[in-house]
């Protein structure tokens, strides 16, 4: 008697002692997920990445100096000139409101941060909940133990990184924590049947509607649990609890948010979620009078009800099909439609196709992004089966549908990394508790023979795990690499975990499958060494691959450090010597770092809700000079930017994108066809090009005085010669081209006295005097 | 066959009445609650067919709000039936506290979204 409440005690002391480490483990977790993520920082600078980032980052900057209301009603006239853009009703507001919000906290409390110091550290910050979310989440679904290890991984899993380095200010920053945050919420209602939790549920929806699209699958994968669980037979009032509060909340305060406003009771993405909501209504019914009839009435009943049941469905079914054959097409979004079937957006939508990161992604990248976790998560899963619980069956059914998502869109991965964390965290954990259990039951009958058998009393048992348990962790702690500390705590504590399992229910697991010991070591020291490829590796793609910033690219060669700040030279120089509303045309990949960075008005940008502008400046840059310039001068242009990468070898420049120009030009504009620039299928630059190619602006504005370079023009890029040398421009004139001629911007000439003769005569002077006066024009350039 | 089907409903009939005089009336009272929001709800559509749901927000949020009503109801019916062995550890003050703070939510984001 007195042996067992010293056991008890010994246990309640035990657990506190978990509750602490686990505690200071998770912090840790956090400063790794942190820390991980500032390799940009250290090795370039603080300063935005890429495309979109910039974009929020002025959104941001509006935000803070004008506040929520001018935000909610910006119509800003910088960019789609001259239609213009409702900013606060098209922004998937999130971000920026965090972002905001944390500057201002900050302020008040006289830490005088930079609006842009905070927004490149949002995603670091916002990386570190995430993986405490996923702790959360993980240890609803399978324990304490997996969950640490699920946090560590997602910590520094590199499809995350990727997204959510120091300066790479982007939605999927904030929503991937909001994603998981909303998760655990929903298992934890599940698990629970609170009201409460269903009602932060809802909150923890409404922030991830706030912050980005992806959204939508949230509210089709809940439904989806639902209906398992329903079809399953594991419908229970908790399950009511979690799903039914969460779709009218969640419905209305995704109505709340301006860009999904009624959308979120119109569109066919969340269709499914109503459905669901009727189903669960009809089952909860049945089961509730199944509960307080006898056996045989509810047979009589249900014949009754589940035929009127059924034909509420049917009617509901029928309502809901003609609203979605009434739009054409079929009320879903052309990128949930390509979500569906993964051939669509090539087919009908070039403009989604033509961003790399809605490419299907390649197997490779899959070992990139999520390393060792690939091979781990069948693990995983399998371990999710025994046995299989509600939570269990939601992380399985995540996954399932995450590894489809991210097989049709590269950027999906994303999606997919938290599930991955989540299986093999819960795969590790268990390999570890079944390895270090046998050691346990193993070492005692090795160290102690003389003393006791294996089935002894439980108590002395406990002493003997106890011991055993302390030389296996020194003998770990010598086999870790010293930088991984948290991991090793972790390791502990799953130990601690297991240690406490066979402390409370020894007897069962005696009985239970023990492996020899040589094999739990050697598998033990295979999973360590396999944990510390994975940290290797994370650490090299945080470092290296993910890190850099996209606006400034660096390259080592035999002389040393290149470092090429072409992008930010250019809009300095539009900035600094342009009129204030001058108009600057580019590829729309360019919109939003002209707008934030140069502060000039641009036709396009990177917000592609208007695919005939965009057609219309594809179409300019695959036409003659003459037709280009009356395009531009229609749109009230006065720079074209062209971005060329063949001085240095930059391979996403102009010329490699041109042929999606051609192609969503094309798409609005049917005189602008595909194969007038292609040689026999072949996109190329050389002499064998088309004429059509040879003579189109782009490939005039890139090339223009290349050859001056070498003599010869050769292209880094696309490792030819140019086939058209000397290029004489008659309506537009080059005035800057940055340092390694990564940016070159053209000005678009006045128009010329209206005597046509004249302007004839001067052109035909001008072509048939090319070469001597080309030298000419070279020598006037003021800037080289 | 339709003879006996119309014996057996109103056998059904009768023994659903007799368990749900059963049950106790607090429990009444919520599923009275539950019935006049789903039957608020109902007159609403039926005014939206036949006038047109032009403020579309007013008539989303008219409906949503009762339907939510009746469905934090009938969370609550779930959670204080007695009979119900789930939810045993569960007071019923904390359920009703809960459904308060869910009504509240509700009911703010409805405010806000009336227009």
């Amino acid at each position: 008697m007195a042996a067992a409440a010293e056991t008890s005690s010994d246990r309640t002391l035990r657990n506190a002692f978990g509750g602490v480490l686990s505690f200071f483990i998770l912090l840790l977790i956090g400063v790794l997920a942190f820390s991980i993520r500032l390799f940009s920082v250290i090795k370039y600078e603080s300063v935005i990445h890429e495309f979109d980032p910039y974009f929020n980052y002025r959104v941001t900057q509006f935000l803070t100096k004008n506040g929520i209301y001018d935000f909610w009603n910006w119509f800003d006239d910088r960019t789609w000139y001259p239609l213009g853009r409702v900013i606060g009703g098209t922004v998937y507001p999130g971000l920026t409101l965090t972002a905001g919000t944390l500057w201002r906290i900050l302020n008040s409390l006289n830490i005088p941060l930079s609006v842009e110091t905070v927004c490149v550290f949002t995603a670091p910050i916002f990386s570190a909940f995430a993986s405490w979310a996923t702790y959360l989440l993980t240890k609803e679904v399978k324990g304490a133990g997996a969950g640490l290890t699920a946090a560590v991984l997602l910590a520094m899993v590199p499809s995350y990184i990727s997204r959510s380095v120091a300066g790479s200010y982007d939605n999927e920053a904030v929503a991937i924590f909001a994603l998981i945050i909303t998760f655990y919420l929903y298992i934890k209602t599940l698990n629970t049947g609170s009201l409460f939790y269903a009602t932060l549920n809802a909150i923890a929806y409404f922030y991830m509607v706030c912050s980005w699209g992806g959204y939508t699958f949230i509210i089709n994968l809940i439904p989806m649990h639902v209906l398992l669980c329903i079809v399953t037979g594991r419908y229970s009032s908790r399950l009511y609890i979690a799903y039914a509060p969460l779709v009218v909340l969640g419905t209305l305060l995704a109505s709340l948010v301006p860009v999904v406003g009624f959308n979120a009771v119109l569109t066919s993405e969340h269709f499914a979620s109503f459905l669901v909501f009727i189903i669960i209504h009809v089952v909860a019914l049945v089961y509730y009078i199944k509960g307080i009839l006898s056996a045989k009435m509810f047979k009589v009943a249900v014949t009754l009800v589940v035929s009127i049941g059924l034909l509420v469905c049917c009617a509901v079914i029928a309502v809901l099909i003609a609203l979605v054959a009434s739009s054409p097409t079929m009320g879903w979004s052309g990128r949930s439609l390509s979500l569906l079937d993964p051939t669509y957006a090539s087919k009908y939508i070039p403009i989604i196709a033509s961003v790399s990161e809605h490419q299907p992604p390649t197997w490779p990248s899959y070992f990139m992004d999520i390393n060792v976790l690939a091979f781990l998560v069948p693990a995983g899963i399998i371990a999710c089966f025994l046995p299989l619980s509600d939570a269990s069956s939601f992380a399985v059914l995540y996954i399932v549908t995450s590894v489809y998502f991210s097989g049709v869109m590269v950027r999906l991965m994303l999606v997919f990394a938290p599930a991955a964390c989540i299986m093999s965290g819960i795969a590790l954990s268990q390999a570890f508790d079944v390895f270090t259990r046998s050691i346990k039951f193993q070492l005692p009958g090795i160290l102690g023979k003389s003393e006791f058998d294996a089935g002894d009393t439980s108590s002395s048992s406990v002493v003997a795990e106890n011991d055993a348990a302390k030389p296996d962790k020194s003998e770990e702690k010598l086999k870790e690499r010293p930088s991984r500390k948290n991991k090793k705590k972790e390791k502990e504590l799953v130990e601690k975990a297991s240690v406490e399992k066979t402390s409370t229910k020894s007897k069962i697991e005696k009985r239970l499958l023990v492996l020899p010991l040589e094999a739990s070591v050697i598998a033990l020291l295979l999973l360590v060494f396999l944990g510390a490829f994975y940290v290797v590796h994370c650490v090299w793609a945080a470092a290296e691959a993910y890190s850099a910033p996209s606006i400034v690219l660096t390259s080592h060669s035999h002389d040393g450090l290149h470092v090429f700040d072409d992008f930010r030279e250019a809009y300095a120089w539009l900035r600094h010597n342009t009129e204030v509303d001058d108009k600057v045309a580019s590829w729309w990949d360019y919109g939003y770092q002209t707008t934030a960075m140069a502060n000039r008005t641009v036709i396009v940008d990177n917000n592609t809700w208007n695919n005939t502008h965009i057609a219309t400046v594809g179409t300019a840059m695959s036409s003659p000079e003459k037709a280009a310039w009356e395009i531009f001068n229609s749109l009230d242009v006065k720079y074209v930017l062209v971005v060329f990468g063949g001085l240095v070898g930059y391979p996403s420049d102009d010329i490699n994108k041109f042929l999606w120009m051609v192609r969503i030009g094309g798409g609005v504009f049917p005189h602008i066809k595909e194969p007038d620039y292609l040689r026999d299928g072949q996109y190329r630059i050389d002499s064998q090009a088309t004429p059509t190619m040879l003579n189109c602006l782009m490939y005039k504005l890139s090339y223009y005085r290349f050859v001056d370079v070498d003599g010869k023009g050769f292209d880094r890029v696309r490792r030819t010669e140019i086939g058209k040398k000397y290029i004489k421009l008659t309506h537009f004139e080059e005035v800057f081209t940055t340092h390694h001629w990564m940016v070159r911007i053209y000005k678009l000439k006045p128009p010329r006295n209206r005597i046509r003769g004249k302007t004839k005569k001067s052109k035909t002077k001008t072509s048939a005097t090319s070469s001597p006066r080309k030298s000419v024009a070279t020598k006037k350039n003021p800037w080289h | 066959m339709a003879r006996s089907t119309s014996k057996d409903a109103q056998a059904l009939f009768h023994s659903l009445r007799s368990a749900y005089v059963a049950t106790p009336s607090s429990l009444k009272i919520i599923d009275l609650y539950v019935g006049f929001a789903v039957f608020t709800a109902i007159i609403q559509v039926v005014y939206m067919a036949f006038v047109g749901s032009f403020p579309f927000n007013s008539f989303l949020s008219g409906v949503l709000s009762c339907v939510g009503t009746a469905v934090l109801a009938v969370c609550l019916r779930i959670q204080v039936n007695k009979e119900n062995k789930e939810f045993k550890d569960l007071p019923p003050e904390r359920a009703f506290a809960d459904f308060v703070l869910c009504n509240l939510v509700l009911h703010l984001v409805i405010m806000n979204f009336l227009g």
